[in-house]
C-alpha cells in the first residue's frame, strides 16, 4: 500500500481476492471509513484510525494486518523481542512465563524484555504532566487508535492529548542504555522487533517508529522527532502469527516450566496492570480520572467531554479495546481469560520487584527524554469544506438529499447509512440512484428502466450476487 | 442556516442535545475549534437553565458566515432581578436539583464569560429571553 504525504499509513490490508463484500465491515467502522463497491470492500485511507474493528468482525479473513517478515530477524546480532506483557497472558495456565521466554530465545531471539519495563519510569513524568497541563482532562496518548480517533472526530481536543512517549518508547531507550552500560559490539546494530496485538504501531500517530516514521510525523505535525530511540525498532510481528509459533515450539521441545534465566527481568504490580484497563489511572495521582475501553464507549464519552457536560476530569485513560490490551485485535486468547491471567500475574507480583535493574540511573534518563515534542495536527474528516461558505452550501445540499432518503440505514447502495450516502453524493459525486428505495420510487414512475436499475446495483454488489442465471434455481425454491 | 430546537422542563438526561447538536454543525462548518468550545459551552448552560427552571423552551440558532445568534426563549417564572443572577455563585436551584450537579450559581456568568455578546430580558410569571452572539470568523 502507498504512503501518501495527506493520508495515514495503514497496517490493515483489504484483500479482494477474500473479500466477499458483505458490508459487515462497512457497518461497523466507527468512522463510516468504508465502502462497497463493486462487490468488494474499499478502505477510505483518510478516514481509517486502525482500531481494527473492521478486522475483527470479517467473516472471510478479507482483512490482514502487515507484519515484518520473521526470517528478517536473523540478519542481525543482537535480535531483541520487546514482548506486551499480554503476550505471555494468553497461553493456558500450564504454559509458564519461563517456558514462553525460552521458547523465544529458542526460535531465534538473543534477548526478551517486556514492553512495560520502563512503566515505573513514567509515574512522575505522568503526574507532573497532568498537574502542568492547561488543558483538561488530558487524555493519555497511549492507545495509537484513540489518538487518531481524536484528530478525526475530536479535533477541538487535539491540545487535551498527552505528549509523553508510550512504554514501548521509553523500554526501548532503556534497553539501548543497557547495552551501552553493558559493553556491547558497537559494529552492530542492535534490533528491536516489537510484538503487536493490534493492526496500528507501525507508525504511532504522533511517534512513528521504524521504516515509516517519517511519513507518520509529518502526518502527526511532530518538527523534530527525537529518531534516536524510534530508530531502534526495526520491525513489528504480529501477536497472532507468534503466538501459534510459541506454542508449537513449547510442545515440541518441552522446557523446563522454572525460571533458570539469571537476566529474567520481574516487572512491578504497576507496570503489569498497565495495559489492561485502568492501568494508567493506577499511576496517577489525582482523584479526578477515570478509564474508559472500547471504541464506541470511547466515541460516546468524547462527545460529552467534547460539550464540557462533564467537567472536573483531569485525566482519561481511554483504550479502543474492550478490556484493553487483553483484548487487541491481534490476541489469540480468550479477553476475559487473558485479562484474568494477567491479573494474576499482577497480584502476585510485589508492588516493586524490580531488583534486577538499577533503576534510579535510567528512571532519571527515562524521565528527562520521555517528553513528545511538537502537537498533535487535528485532521477533521466531519468538516464539509475549509471554507465556511461553501461548507454551508454542502449541509444544506446534504441535508436536502438526507430528506429524501428512507433512512433505513442498510447499506444497500454501498455507504453505511443514509446521512454517509446523502455526504457522499455532495462530496464524491455519488449517484443517488444507489439508494434501492429511490430506484423503486423512479421505477413506479417509469424514470428508470430494469437494465439501468441492475446496472446500479452491479456498480455496488459486482456481478456475482447478481447473476441472472441462478433464476431457475430460485423459482425451484418458492414453488417447493 | 436557521434551526429550532425544543427544550423540556425536568428533562436533565436530555439536557445537552441542543449543545451536541450545535457543535456537530459548527464542526462541519469547520469553524475554530475555540469558537466551538466557547459556543456550545455558553449554549450548553443556557439550555440546562431553561431545563432547570422554565416549564419549556424554544432554541433558535442562525448561523451566517460570520456569525453564530442563539435565542433561547423559555415560558417560565422568569428572572426578578437580572443583576443578581448574574452574581457568581448565585442560585435559586432546588436541592434536588444541585444533587445532580447543576444550580452551582455559575450558569449565566459562565455564559457571559463564553459569548461575544449576550444579553437577557425576562418578565417575572412570563418567561425569560437569552439572547448569544458569538462571532464565527
Amino acid at each position: 500500500m502507498k504512503t501518501e504525504k495527506e493520508t495515514f499509513y495503514h497496517a490493515l490490508e483489504f484483500r479482494k481476492d477474500l473479500c466477499m463484500g458483505c458490508s459487515h465491515c462497512m457497518m461497523k467502522c466507527p468512522t463510516q471509513a468504508i465502502r462497497v463497491i463493486d462487490g468488494k470492500a474499499e478502505l477510505n485511507p483518510n478516514r481509517c484510525i486502525d482500531c481494527g474493528e473492521c478486522f475483527r468482525t470479517c467473516p472471510y479473513g478479507a482483512i490482514s494486518v502487515k507484519q515484518d517478515d520473521f526470517e528478517k530477524i536473523y540478519d542481525y546480532k543482537y535480535r531483541i523481542a520487546l514482548m506486551p506483557s499480554v503476550f505471555t497472558a494468553q497461553f493456558p495456565d500450564k504454559v509458564t512465563y519461563p517456558q514462553i521466554y525460552k521458547a523465544l530465545l529458542s526460535i531465534g531471539f538473543t534477548h526478551v524484555y517486556e514492553t512495560e519495563n520502563s512503566v515505573d519510569c513514567l509515574v512522575k513524568p505522568y503526574n507532573e504532566y497532568i498537574a502542568k497541563s492547561e488543558e483538561k482532562p488530558v487524555i493519555s496518548s497511549f492507545c495509537p487508535a484513540i489518538v487518531r480517533l481524536i484528530q478525526v472526530r475530536f479535533p477541538t481536543l487535539v491540545d487535551n492529548i498527552m505528549l509523553i512517549k508510550p512504554p514501548m518508547d521509553t523500554t526501548a531507550m532503556y534497553i539501548k542504555k543497557i547495552f551501552e552500560d553493558q559493553g556491547y559490539d558497537k559494529t552492530q546494530v542492535i534490533h528491536l522487533f516489537k510484538i503487536r496485538e493490534e493492526p496500528e504501531t507501525m507508525e504511532h500517530p504522533i511517534r512513528g517508529d521504524g521504516a515509516h516514521r517519517v511519513a507518520a510525523a509529518k502526518i502527526a505535525g511532530i518538527k523534530s522527532p527525537a529518531t534516536e530511540e524510534a530508530s531502534l525498532i526495526s520491525g513489528v510481528i504480529n501477536m497472532d502469527y507468534l503466538y501459534n509459533r510459541i506454542y508449537k515450539e513449547i510442545k515440541q521441545k518441552a522446557f523446563d516450566k522454572d525460571n533458570d534465566e539469571e537476566n529474567f527481568v520481574q516487572m512491578s504490580k504497576q507496570s503489569l496492570y498497565w495495559s489492561l484497563t485502568t492501568g494508567e489511572v493506577r499511576i496517577v495521582d489525582t482523584p479526578h480520572k477515570m478509564a474508559i475501553d472500547q471504541i464506541n464507549n470511547v466515541i460516546e464519552f468524547l462527545e460529552k467531554v467534547e460539550n464540557e457536560s462533564i467537567t472536573d476530569i483531569d485525566f482519561l485513560e481511554l483504550r479502543a479495546c474492550y478490556q484493553s490490551c487483553a483484548g487487541g485485535v491481534l490476541c489469540a486468547g480468550n479477553k476475559f481469560m487473558t485479562t484474568d491471567r494477567a491479573n494474576k500475574r499482577a497480584h502476585r507480583s510485589s508492588p516493586n520487584s524490580v531488583e534486577n535493574v538499577d533503576w534510579e540511573r535510567y528512571a532519571d534518563y527515562i524521565a528527562s527524554n520521555c517528553l513528545l515534542e511538537g502537537k498533535v495536527e487535528p485532521r477533521s474528516i466531519v468538516k464539509l469544506d475549509d471554507n465556511m461558505v461553501e461548507a454551508m452550501k454542502k449541509m444544506k445540499r446534504i441535508n436536502e438529499i438526507n430528506n429524501l432518503l428512507p433512512q433505513v440505514d442498510c447499506g444497500i447502495c454501498g455507504s453505511p447509512s443514509c446521512q454517509s450516502l446523502a455526504e457522499d453524493i455532495v462530496q464524491n459525486d455519488a449517484d443517488i440512484r444507489k439508494c434501492i428505495f429511490i430506484q423503486k420510487i423512479l421505477q413506479q414512475n417509469d424514470k428508470l428502466g430494469l437494465p439501468e436499475s441492475i446496472n446500479l446495483m452491479k456498480q455496488t454488489w459486482g456481478v456475482g450476487k447478481l447473476d441472472k442465471n441462478l433464476v431457475q434455481e430460485i423459482k425451484d425454491e418458492i414453488d417447493k | 442556516m436557521h434551526f429550532e430546537y425544543h427544550v423540556e422542563s425536568g428533562d436533565f438526561i436530555n439536557a445537552g442535545s441542543t449543545s451536541s447538536a450545535v457543535k456537530k454543525t459548527l464542526k462541519q462548518l469547520n469553524v475554530d475549534s475555540n469558537i466551538i468550545k466557547r459556543t456550545v459551552v455558553a449554549l450548553y448552560e443556557a439550555e440546562v437553565n431553561i431545563v432547570a427552571h422554565a416549564y419549556k423552551g424554544t432554541i433558535f440558532v442562525d448561523i451566517d458566515q460570520d456569525a453564530i445568534t442563539i435565542r433561547l426563549v423559555d415560558e417560565g417564572p422568569g428572572i426578578p432581578d437580572i443583576d443578581k443572577a448574574m452574581e457568581v455563585g448565585y442560585s435559586t436551584a432546588s436541592p434536588s436539583v444541585r444533587e445532580m450537579g447543576f444550580g452551582a450559581g455559575m450558569g449565566l456568568p459562565n455564559i457571559k464569560n463564553n459569548a461575544d455578546k449576550m444579553s437577557i430580558t425576562s418578565k417575572v410569571g412570563v418567561g425569560t429571553t437569552v439572547e448569544i452572539y458569538n462571532k464565527l470568523q
